[in-house]
C-alpha cells in the first residue's frame, strides 16, 4: 500500500460507511440518473438534433413520464451530489458502493428511456431514420451492460468491512 | 384592445407599491443600523433587485407589451412568478420586520404569522397548487384570451403569479422564520411534482396553443417557459439540498458535543 492510500484509508470511518452503506448506493443511482439525462440533453436534443422537443405523437401518458423524469433528473443530480458531500463529512464514502450506484442508476434510466419512452410511450425516436434498430440495439445494448455492470458492483460491496492491513 | 394613451399616469400608480416596498424596507434597514445590529448588505440588494423585477412586470416595456405577444408574455411570468420571489424571499422581509416593528405590532404580525389562514397558504401543498394550479387554469382555458384583452384581469392574474410564487417559494425553502414549516422530504417531493407539472404544461402549450395564441408563438413560449423555468428550479433544487445539508451539519456538530459529555456520565 503506497503512502496515498494509507492516507485515504485512514479517513475512512468504517463504522460510519456501514451505517450509511445504503446512502452510498443512492447517491450514486441519482447521480447515474442525473449524469444520463444530462447526456441525453446536451447531446441528443441540442447539439446532434436527433431527439424532439415535442414529437406530435407523443399521447398525454407520454409527457407526464417525459415531464417527471426531466425534473427528477435535475433533483437526482443536485440531491446525489449532496449526498455524497455529506457522506464525504462524516468520512463514509465509499467509493466503489458509490460507483455501483452509479452505473445501475444510469443504466436503468436509459433502459426506461429507451424501451419505455422510445417505444411504449412513443415520445420521441433516437433518430429520425428510416432503419431504427441498429439505434435502438445499441442503446439498449449499452443499457443493458450498465446495469450488469451496476449489479456486480452493488453485490460485490455488500458487506463492509474493515480492510486486512 | 384598450388603448396606450393614459399609460404614463396607470404607470405612475401601479408604480406606487413597488416604491413603498423599497421604501419600507429601507427604513427597516436604517433602524437597525441606528440600533447598531447587522443587516446584511445581500440581503437588502436581493429585495431591491427583487422589487424591481416584480415591478418590471407591472410597469414600463415589458408590462405594456406583454399583452402583445405570448413570448413576452412568458418573460413576464418568468420574471413576476419565479425570479422576483426567489429575490424578495432571499431579503428576508419578514425577519426585517420582526426586528424593525414596535414590539406590539412585531407580536401581532407574529401572531397573524401563525394563525391558521396563514398556515395554510405556506404549507408546501396548498401553495404548489395555487401557483401551478393556477398557470394550468390560465392556459387551459379562455382566461388567457381575456386578460390580454381586459387590463384589470391582466393586473389580477399578473398580481397571483407574484403573491402565488412567492407562497410556493417559502414553503419549499424558508428564509423568514417559519414556525411550523414541512420537513425535508415533504418539501422535495413537492417541489419534485410541482416542477413536473410546469414542465408537461410547458410541453402541452407546445402542443396545443392556449386560445387567441399564434401557433408559432406559442411554440417559442413553451420552450422558452420549459428552459428558463429549469434555470429558476436548479436554484430552487440546490437552496433545498444546501439547506438540508447545513441542518444536518449542525446536528453532527450537535452530536460530537454532547458525545464526550455522556461518555464521562
Amino acid at each position: 500500500m503506497d503512502a496515498t492510500t494509507t492516507v485515504i484509508a485512514e479517513r475512512v470511518d468504517y463504522a460510519a460507511r456501514a451505517d450509511m452503506s445504503r446512502r452510498n448506493l443512492w447517491s450514486g443511482i441519482l447521480f447515474g440518473i442525473g449524469v444520463v439525462a444530462f447526456i441525453d440533453e446536451t447531446v441528443f436534443h441540442q447539439i446532434l438534433h436527433w431527439h424532439h422537443f415535442y414529437d406530435l405523437s407523443t399521447p398525454d401518458v407520454g409527457l407526464v413520464s417525459d415531464g417527471f423524469f426531466h425534473a427528477l433528473s435535475w433533483f437526482a443530480t443536485i440531491g446525489g451530489l449532496f449526498l455524497l458531500a455529506d457522506l464525504r463529512r462524516r468520512r463514509a464514502f465509499w467509493q466503489r458502493r458509490w460507483w455501483g450506484g452509479v452505473l445501475l442508476g444510469a443504466g436503468t434510466f436509459q433502459l426506461y428511456d429507451g424501451t419505455i419512452h422510445h417505444k411504449v410511450l412513443g415520445i420521441h425516436e433516437i433518430r429520425y431514420v428510416p432503419d431504427l434498430l441498429p439505434y435502438d440495439l445499441t442503446w439498449n445494448l449499452l443499457a443493458l451492460a450498465l446495469v450488469a455492470a451496476g449489479i456486480a458492483l452493488t453485490i460485490l460491496t455488500r458487506r463492509s468491512s474493515i480492510p486486512a492491513r | 384592445m384598450h388603448d396606450h394613451a393614459p399609460a404614463a399616469g396607470l404607470d405612475l400608480v401601479l408604480a406606487l407599491p413597488f416604491a413603498l416596498a423599497l421604501v419600507a424596507y429601507a427604513v427597516g434597514v436604517m433602524l437597525q443600523r441606528q440600533r447598531g445590529r447587522r443587516w446584511p448588505w445581500f440581503r437588502s440588494a436581493a429585495w431591491t433587485a427583487g422589487v424591481v423585477v416584480a415591478a418590471a412586470g407591472f410597469v414600463g416595456p415589458l408590462g405594456t407589451d406583454a399583452h402583445a405577444g405570448f413570448v413576452l408574455h412568458m418573460w413576464a411570468h418568468l420574471m413576476v412568478g419565479m425570479v422576483a420571489p426567489l429575490l424578495l424571499l432571499a431579503g428576508a422581509p419578514v425577519t426585517l420586520a420582526l426586528r424593525s416593528l414596535h414590539v406590539d405590532t412585531a407580536r401581532r404580525l407574529s401572531r397573524m404569522l401563525s394563525s391558521w389562514p396563514a398556515r395554510v397558504l405556506t404549507a408546501p401543498v396548498p401553495a404548489a397548487v395555487l401557483n401551478v394550479g393556477g398557470l394550468w387554469v390560465l392556459y387551459s382555458t379562455p382566461l388567457f384570451e381575456a386578460m390580454q384583452q381586459n387590463m384589470l384581469l391582466h393586473l389580477v392574474v399578473m398580481s397571483h403569479f407574484l403573491i402565488a410564487g412567492y407562497l410556493f417559494t417559502a414553503a419549499i425553502i424558508p428564509v423568514d422564520p417559519a414556525p411550523h414549516r414541512a420537513g425535508y422530504l415533504t418539501r422535495a417531493v413537492v417541489l419534485l411534482l410541482a416542477l413536473t407539472a410546469h414542465g408537461i404544461l410547458a410541453k402541452s402549450i407546445y402542443a396545443r396553443a392556449p386560445l387567441g395564441v399564434d401557433v408559432i408563438e406559442a411554440r417559442s413560449g413553451a420552450m422558452l417557459m420549459f428552459y428558463a423555468g429549469d434555470i429558476v428550479d436548479a436554484i430552487i433544487i440546490v437552496t433545498l439540498c444546501a439547506q438540508w445539508y447545513r441542518h444536518g451539519g449542525r446536528m453532527l456538530r450537535r452530536a460530537s458535543a454532547t458525545k464526550p459529555v455522556a461518555d464521562a456520565a
